[in-house]
């Protein structure tokens, strides 16, 4: 059986629930909300620090409190959600294959999609670390749900590598919870995390933040007993005589997010390999038509209000699909990182008849001061912004007007003012 | 006298100079919005900070509900309201906004759930 639906939307978290809003108050009836866990929300579940929503709120929320507001405008709008239901497969005529304990198996095909499917965390074998492989070693995603959402305490003393934001908020979780953090250590010569966190998690507590620093080993046989760390170099290998032996029973890892876009890649959605996620226009839709993204499956943000914008964005789009009111595209132009610059999204931009004001967020490479961002067409600068600072760990944006554009190509780069 | 510092009251993480004299504010450069500045004051005069934890619940779906100060208490005070959060328990259900510890710690905030939690 095929049940049909103007929109389904993939994932439950804050891109899936505010996508979920925006479209069912522009007038589409039939919005179709998917997830596979038992709760809507996401991961905003066990965020449970405040720090959401002072954009999209203007006040300070914490992460269920945030997932709160959205979660009661889909019960008060009556969006249509299936929880405790998997997403198996996409495919590019928007076909979705669903399973659940209840339903079983349920086709579903939609005249639009928003992918909002959120990222998961590098694991362990992505490190390749040497040594045993006790137990005691976890994502510093999965401490925070055995901390936040199951009460338990998942050891005594921790090393944290890796200084992403769930790195930090977790340093500060578990001291709170009577846990000792012996340091967070990170490899990179900068934080990965943002500096908001590293003031009010590591300063506060006074735990260390040891920069240019790994693990090297791993020692414990059925439990972890402690870690070597290291000092490294500028290419990341261990210097010797740095080494020390740091005793714990637990290691928690804070080395990225991934993109879950198994699905996306399946139905023949187009990946950047930098971000992980898919490539997509102004209009956040994917080289599928009607296929769109948003969220961290797009790419890793920051800040939640950020992920709320954009699907809100999507969201605009898909309906804007779904009521056959796109504009025809003239050229489409493809956007090229240059000197300084990680990645942009979107990654391409379709020109319609009409001039439009278009946000290019980017992450730089390293953390530079005093910069110029320059939009470059044809050799020539088309536009340029200064700034004071970017780092890898914040998004920036500047906006470029479609009518200076000229060519087919764009390139985006940073530069000494 | 010059102080670099960060604003925290929000992810933008804002960096600001600010120039004070003692307990008094001067200048705050840098800062995006008000906030920015009665942040430089706060953290010049009396840091604060939001504290959020989880308390024990019985006969709710879950074993803990997540919790927070329902506004910013002295930095110092951290660990006397964590003890009092350690102490609490409350039973399901719970809902959003509900007070589950008046006046923690003495620090002026009560302790409030951040999400509503059923029974079993
Ligand atoms: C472990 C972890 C901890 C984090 N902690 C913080 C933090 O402390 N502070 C912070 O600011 N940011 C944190 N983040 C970042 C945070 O994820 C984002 O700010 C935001 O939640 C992203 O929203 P989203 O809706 O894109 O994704 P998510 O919130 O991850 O939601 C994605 C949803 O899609 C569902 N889903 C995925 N695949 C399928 C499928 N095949 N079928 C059905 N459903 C599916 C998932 O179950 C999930 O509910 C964390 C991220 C992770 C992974
Ligand atoms: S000054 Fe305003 S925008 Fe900047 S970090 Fe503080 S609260 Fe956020």
């Amino acid at each position: 059986m095929i049940e049909k639906r103007s929109l389904v939307i993939i994932g439950a978290g804050p891109a899936g629930l505010a996508a979920a809003v925006k479209a069912k108050k522009a007038g589409i009836k039939d919005v179709l909300l998917i997830d596979r866990d038992i709760q809507l929300g996401g991961i905003l579940k066990q965020c449970i620090h405040n720090g959401f929503g002072l954009h999209v709120f203007k006040e300070e929320l914490t992460g269920p409190e945030f997932a709160l507001r959205y979660i009661r405008e889909i019960e008060e709008l009556k969006v249509e959600y299936k929880l405790n239901t998997m997403v198996i497969s996409v495919d590019k005529n928007k076909r979705i294959t669903t399973v659940n304990p209840d339903d079983g198996l349920i086709v579903y095909e939609a005249r639009s999609i928003i992918l909002a499917m959120g990222c998961r965390e590098r694991p362990r074998g992505a490190l390749r670390i040497p040594g045993t492989n006790p137990s005691g070693i976890f994502s510093a995603g999965t401490a925070q749900r055995f901390v936040n959402i199951e009460g338990m305490k998942p050891g005594k003393t921790a090393l944290i590598l890796g200084s992403g934001d769930i790195g930090l908020i977790m340093a500060r979780r578990l001291t709170l919870e009577g846990m000792k953090v012996r340091a967070v250590c990170e490899i990179m010569p900068h934080p990965g995390g943002l500096t908001r966190n590293i003031v009010q998690c590591l300063e506060d507590f006074n735990i260390p933040l040891k920069l240019s620093t790994t693990v090297i080993a791993i020692h414990g046989k059925r439990r972890i007993e402690g870690v070597t760390i290291a000092q490294v170099d500028d290419s990341f290998k261990p210097v010797k005589g740095t080494e020390k032996y740091i005793e714990c029973d637990m290691l928690l890892l804070s080395v990225g997010l991934i993109p879950e876009n198994e699905l996306a890649e399946e139905a023949g959605v187009e990946l950047d390999p930098v971000t992980g996620g898919a490539r997509v226009n102004q209009y956040l839709e994917t080289n599928i038509d009607g296929i769109y993204a948003c969220g961290n499956v797009l790419h890793v943000h920051d800040l939640v209000d950020y992920v709320a914008i954009e699907a809100e964005k999507a969201a605009k789009s898909a309906v804007r699909k779904i009521k056959g009111k796109t504009r025809k595209i003239k050229k489409r132009i493809e956007l090229i990182t240059g000197n300084g610059i990680r990645y942009t999204v979107p990654q391409f931009i379709d020109v319609t008849d009409k001039e439009e004001k278009i946000k290019i967020y980017f992450r730089s490479t390293s953390i530079m001061e005093s910069i110029k961002i320059n939009a470059i067409c044809k050799d020539e600068i088309i536009f340029s912004k200064k700034l004071k600072r970017v780092a890898p760990a914040e998004m920036e944006y500047i906006i470029i007007s479609t009518d200076d554009i000229r060519g087919r190509k764009m390139i985006i780069e940073a530069r000494a003012k | 006298m010059k102080k670099e510092m960060v604003c925290i009251s929000c992810p933008k993480g804002c960096r600001m100079t600010v120039e004070y004299e003692g307990d008094k504010v001067l200048e705050v450069l840098g800062n995006s919005c008000s906030k920015g500045w009665d942040y430089a004051v706060d953290e010049i005069t009396k840091p604060v900070r939001i504290v959020t934890s989880t308390v024990k619940v019985r006969g709710g779906k879950l074993t803990v509900v997540p919790v927070k100060t329902n506004k910013p208490v002295r930095r110092h005070l951290i660990f006397d309201v964590m003890n009092e959060i350690y102490k609490a328990e409350v039973k399901a259900p719970v809902k959003e906004g509900q007070v589950i510890i008046k006046n923690a710690a003495d620090s002026g905030a009560d302790i409030i759930a951040t999400l509503d939690l059923k029974k079993i």
